[in-house]
């Protein structure tokens, strides 16, 4: 079964603990600035939001690398920089139209999300629930057990 | 190590800025934050020096454990001489500028001298820069944050700022980061505005690591993250209900300071309580409360967003306050609230908005007010000094106008910065000011909690809630329940938390996660961090000798015994209802006995054993 990550902003209180473990996974060190989850803060709206690579079947990360450096990882549908491969030239940064391409100028290539293998840090990290990382095919379903629940108040209540 | 160990020294007087080697010497035997730049101000500056003069110095800290996962492990603390006390001040802030500071490469900041004219720091890792701020001073804190991130276009910059209030002399100014995070108390704020440094803004990108053991590291953060969560305070009470948890708990039981500590019950504390926040108002049928918010690393998230009823009278012609931030936390809810006798739960919010936009402390604040409001019942201050309004006891108005006046530091606002006990001394009642050691109450009363009454007297920042809550023994019977109407066993359990507190205050973790953890939570989560064999013992160890150096400070600084009390009010008016009525504070019953224990003279000076036990040989302390 593929899984991805379900993200639930309702429930992010903008800890960062997610991006932490992303760069600590990544890299060996706590370092937010580097991670490939990111969490934004709306302030006057009182909202926090993760964004992240959602792992699009037909990336265009992968389609637009002249070098063949981004693949798929079969296991976890993830798709993944191939560091040895990567030549830096950020044509994948400009095709993916979130953002969730990066280029790092210490290492000089491309970095993303690449689902920790198939065992995301972030969503191990989050105190919240804000991440899971559920059935590819049911994100939708703590949302639809939601609504589902105060439906069945409402009818209760009546 | 965690440490960076390294400290960016700033000379703002000639502008020179360098960078020198951690005293990993120091950080042996005071940790870091609170204990390690207490050690460096002591060495550094004479302690009577004048707070407001070029030579004092303002360090910003972080301790070994910010910027890491370890759950909290974002804060940083801001260790000066206090212009209201005169004591050591050390305002510890959550948010997510330690973090940054950290991740910049700097274990600490330390700015010495005054720049001839105004400017912020940018620093961005290794390359510190301090820019002119002439177009920025003079406005508030919020004002500035945006200036600065748009004039770098860099929404990750993470700013510490003053405001109006600190410019103008406000003695209880606050420094405040991410916008509604402050080091909010005893004025350190108002150093950092004397000093011309409008703000400090910061981009970290080198990460921290260096930990020691990384897999003790974690398994000992992810142990610690599931006590926290476990646990019904800090698991459930917090995030729901922020620190505001406590009003209707501390109302209950007779220990809620009311209209300048006259009352120790309010009759409206439920209107302005965390549940209250909760209830859909009645115009538009939101609730106060938008959402809890976390602090960088904080898995338990007791922060509060809030939003003002835009009907209000306070902002209905004013969008600039329509948005939601930061809301109230318990002690700005009561000093805002019950001490001034106001139920108004979006005037409160107003307030507080107030305070986070022009940074000032709203605990010294309101209670000053409150001082304020009982003079003017007294027909002392008259309309003659507000410029015709009532300063009445229960005013919304009254609290908005304040606040605003406060803010800007503007006619009466300027006495009102003042604090209570100058305030107070001015009009000629010193004895209507509640304060230890020239700084204002927080929202537990004495009479009604018997041990913080031993607390607020021997704290070295004078009184505060975070040097020794024993609350949470007293009342919320954490780690042990102890009777708050009695004061015996209270000397050893103010000192065992003052020992305590002064550790964690040290590591870089907040000090609410002692609801649910121990020192054997935190000390493994230190030691598998940091080099030198940090156990419970020598934690405990660390938080003793960093109390009795900001105790030798203070000595030294001519602040003595004969300043270890409390108001008169507190200690001879009883408490009119509640389970305390009929009790004052019987400090005079813990006190020498705190002195003994604590390994004092009589006078309340560490004795020669206890100095050298303790390894206490600072050279400012010398002669
Ligand atoms: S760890 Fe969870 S709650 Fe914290 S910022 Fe990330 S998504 Fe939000
Ligand atoms: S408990 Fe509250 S104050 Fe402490 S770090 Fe967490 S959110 Fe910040």
């Amino acid at each position: 079964m593929l899984k991805a990550l379900q993200i639930e902003p309702e429930k992010c209180t903008g800890c960062l603990q997610c991006e932490m473990a992303c760069s600590f996974h990544a890299d060996g060190v706590f370092n937010p600035s580097k991670s490939r989850i990111k969490i934004f803060t709306f302030h006057d709206e009182g909202r926090f939001v993760p964004y992240t690579c959602t792992q699009c079947s037909e990336a265009w990360c992968m389609h637009a690398c002249p070098v063949e450096a981004i693949v798929l990882n079969e296991k976890t549908g993830a798709k993944e920089v191939l560091a040895d491969v990567c030549v830096g030239c950020k044509v994948c940064t400009i095709a993916c139209p979130f953002g969730t391409v990066n280029y790092d100028q210490t290492s000089k290539i491309a970095y993303k999300c690449d689902l920790c293998g198939g065992a995301p840090e972030c969503a191990k990290a989050c105190p919240t629930g804000a991440i899971t990382y559920v059935d590819a095919d049911h994100t939708g379903l703590a949302r639809m057990r939601g609504h589902a629940a105060k439906s069945a108040n409402m009818s209760a209540g009546a | 190590m965690s440490w960076t160990k390294k400290v960016l020294r700033i000379n703002l007087s000639n502008g020179r800025i360098s960078s020198e080697p951690l005293r990993m010497d120091w950080a042996g035997e005071y940790l870091g934050q609170r204990g390690l730049a207490t050690k460096y101000l002591t060495e550094e500056i004479d302690p009577k020096c004048d707070a407001l003069g070029p030579e004092n110095k303002l360090i910003m800290t972080t301790g070994p454990l910010t910027g890491t996962m370890a759950a909290t492990g974002g804060r940083y603390s801001i260790v000066t001489k206090s212009p209201l006390t005169g004591c050591v001040a050390c305002s510890n802030s959550g948010g997510f500028l330690g973090a940054e500071m950290k991740s910049a490469g700097w274990d600490m900041i330390i700015f010495e001298g005054k720049a001839p004219k105004p400017v912020f720091l940018y620093l961005e890792n290794e390359t510190a820069v301090l820019v002119p701020a002439d177009e920025i001073w003079g406005t508030s804190c919020w004002h500035a944050d945006e200036w600065i991130h748009r004039k770098y276009q860099d929404p990750l910059l993470r700013i510490a700022v003053v405001g109006r209030s600190a410019e103008k002399g406000c003695l209880y100014a606050a420094v405040v980061n991410d916008l509604h995070r402050a080091a909010g108390r005893s004025g350190v704020g108002t150093v950092m505005a004397s000093k011309n440094l409008k703000a400090v803004a910061i981009r970290g990108t080198r990460g921290v690591g260096n930990v020691r053991d990384i897999s003790a590291f974690m398994a000992a953060v992810n142990k610690g993250k599931k006590v926290l969560a476990d646990n019904a305070v800090t698991g459930q009470g917090l995030p729901k209900y922020g620190t505001q948890v406590m009003m209707n708990v501390i109302n209950e039981i007779g220990a809620m300071p009311t209209r300048n500590m006259r009352e120790v019950q309010f009759e409206g504390s439920n209107n302005i309580s965390g549940e209250a926040m909760h209830e859909p108002r009645k115009s538009d049928g939101k609730p106060n409360l938008v959402t809890n918010a976390g602090c960088f690393a904080c898995t338990i998230a007791c922060g509060r967003i809030s939003t003002i009823d835009r009907g209000h009278f306070s902002i209905s012609n004013k969008p600039h306050y329509w948005g939601a931030s930061g809301g109230l936390e318990y002690e700005a809810a009561w000093a805002l609230g019950s001490d001034i006798g106001v139920d108004d739960l979006d005037a409160l919010t107003y307030a507080n908005f107030l305070c986070n936009e022009d940074g000032y402390d709203p605990i010294s604040f309101g209670s000053t007010l409150a001082a304020a409001m009982e003079l003017y019942e007294m027909g002392v201050i008259t309309k003659k000094q507000t410029g015709g309004v009532e300063l009445k006891f229960g005013s919304a108005e009254a609290l908005s106008w304040a606040a605003e006046v406060t803010a800007k530091g503007e006619g009466f606002g300027l006495e009102l910065g003042l604090g209570s006990k100058r305030l107070c001394e001015k009009y000629g009642h010193p004895e209507l000011s509640m304060t230890v050691k020239g700084q204002e109450f927080p929202a537990y009363d004495p009479r009604g909690i018997q041990g913080m009454g031993l607390a607020y007297a021997t704290s070295n920042r004078g009184a505060c809630h975070l040097r020794g809550y024993t609350v949470a023994s007293e009342v919320l019977g954490v780690p042990v329940k102890t009777d708050p109407l009695v004061t015996e066993g209270k000397a050893d359990l103010v000192k065992a938390f003052q020992d305590a507190t002064a550790a964690v205050d040290s590591t870089g973790l907040c000090v609410f996660t002692t609801f649910a953890w121990t020192m054997e939570d935190i000390a493994p989560q230190v030691d598998a961090a940091c080099e030198g064999g940090w156990s419970t013992e020598k934690m405990l160890e660390t938080g003793e000798r960093i109390w009795n150096l900001e105790r030798e400070f203070n000595l030294a600084a001519g602040i003595t015994a004969k300043d270890d009390t409390l108001p008169p009010r507190l200690l001879k008016e009883a408490a009119k209802t509640g389970p305390a009525k009929g009790m004052v504070n019987n400090l005079h019953e813990m006190l020498p006995k705190y002195y003994e224990i604590r390994g004092w003279t009589k006078d309340g000076v560490p004795s020669k054993d206890t100095r050298k036990r303790l390894g206490l040989n600072a050279s400012g302390l010398a002669g």
